[in-house]
């Protein structure tokens, strides 16, 4: 399958078919900090993606402003 | 996976709730959500003229559409801050979202306005950039709600934000920032305008989920200057709780908000703020910490631009001018009124 990763945007190629869960687990992406989308469609842990699937990783974690002081 | 409510196929799981939906009763989940926070914390009626901090991100085009979903009178402030190509494409993403629900977008051009994009505001005022950044987009959201007559300025900071600024503030024991943070902050001065965030209800990875299914094209890289930042850091933390431990930022911020507001509330003490003597908005010393920003990188820019032509031309440098203003700022009106410094104030201050 083809996964879309970001930061930065890239693609990789993925073997087999897997569970959204052992996909992440293989990219060593905790599942709090992304979304596994499939054209318009989330995926849930448990579903499966197939050798033929293009499905993106999108991050949802953002609002990293850099400290407006230095620690104290 | 199933929907919990319609048994069909499942969109996204709800760890913390214990629940699961498809698109639907997701949908419906979150503007529940949104719309009891509102009602809840009493952040605005239907009356009211709200005016949304938008960035182009996840977080405040999802609040922005829920909020025109349920009727409310949003409008959409939009700063372009001159960050390269990602204030271009968030601006283009936020206007074409504009369009696209025929709302109203105000658009205030930093560059244009103040004659420096952010870098260069930052360089020449002796501040790092998000500090420049942060201080320019509380300024502006505040004056541009006054002027134009808008009831309350909301963010798009969630659950996600709120728990990761807590985190830090308890880390470092930032009591003053603690007693501040608020999904309400009211308004402290006539020219002050309450300041209320309507996702404190929501996780981040909802947001995401939201803007995903309503279709709503985001901007999903990230601002350049936010690599390595401690609050991705607390992020990070969090989420690896979360995963074993599903509920923890829940319980943590919004045990906050129950245990400790009130008790905090008590404490809170009053601060006086008089007009800037240079632009009229409030400030605890006579001249605000943006019109000090600007002069100051205003003057050095003048004084580089001397230095740069032939020495008898032009009047003397003004380096002397520069240096006399003081590096410290009077306290950031914005700041009393509740928004942490120390960490960030979020992402859609991150306009
Ligand atoms: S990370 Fe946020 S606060 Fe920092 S410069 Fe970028 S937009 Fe501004
Ligand atoms: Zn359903
Ligand atoms: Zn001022």
């Amino acid at each position: 399958m083809k996964v879309i990763l970001h930061h930065p945007r890239r693609e990789m190629q993925v073997e087999g078919k897997r569970r959204v869960a052992d996909l992440l687990r293989y990219l060593n992406l905790n599942p709090e900090a992304v979304l596994v989308i499939r054209g318009d469609q989330l995926l849930t842990k448990d579903m499966e993606v197939g050798e033929e699937d293009v499905v993106e990783v999108r991050p949802v974690v953002s609002g990293g402003e850099r400290e407006r002081r230095r620690a104290p | 996976m199933k929907c919990t409510i319609c048994r069909g196929q499942a969109a996204l799981e709800i760890r913390r709730h214990n629940a699961a939906f498809c698109a639907p009763h997701f949908l419906e989940f979150f503007e529940r959500q949104v719309e009891r926070a509102v009602r809840d914390q009493k952040m605005f009626t239907h009356e009211n003229r709200v005016l949304v901090a938008v960035s182009g991100g996840k977080d405040s085009l999802a609040l922005w559409d829920v909020l025109l979903r349920l009727n409310y009178r949003a409008t959409g402030l939009y700063i372009h801050l001159g960050i390269g190509a990602y204030s271009e494409e968030s601006r283009a993403k936020s206007v074409a979202f504009a369009q696209s629900r025929g709302a109203d977008l105000i658009v205030v051009d930093l560059p244009q306005e103040h004659g420096m994009n952010v870098e260069e505001l930052a360089r020449n005022s002796g501040r790092v950039s998000c500090s420049a950044c942060g201080l320019s987009k509380r300024y502006i959201f505040n004056k541009v709600a006054v002027d134009q007559g808008f009831d309350v300025v909301a963010t798009g900071h969630n659950l996600d934000d709120e728990a990761a600024v807590l985190m830090g503030n308890l880390l470092h024991w930032q009591v003053e920032y603690l007693v501040r943070q608020a999904p309400v902050l009211p308004s402290t001065h006539p020219r002050m305008v309450r300041k209320v965030k309507p996702l404190y209800r929501i996780a981040e990875r909802e947001a995401a989920a939201y803007a995903v299914l309503r279709g709503i094209d985001y901007i999903v890289e990230e601002c350049p200057n936010s690599l390595g930042a401690r609050s991705l850091l607390y992020k990070e933390a969090l989420n690896m709780l979360e995963a074993q431990s599903p509920g923890t930022k829940q319980s943590l911020y919004w045990g906050f908000l129950e245990h400790m507001r009130p008790r905090l509330a008590a404490v809170q003490e009053g601060v006086t703020l008089r007009d800037c003597l240079h632009c009229g908005q409030p400030t605890t010393g006579e001249v605000c910490a943006f019109c000090k920003m600007t002069e100051r990188a205003a003057a050095r820019m003048r004084a580089r631009l001397v230095r740069a032509q032939p020495a008898s031309s032009g009047p003397p440098p003004e380096e002397t001018v520069a240096a006399g203003v003081p590096a410290g700022d009077a306290v950031d009106p914005a700041a009393i009124a509740g928004e942490p410094i120390g960490l960030p104030s979020g992402p859609d201050d991150r306009a």
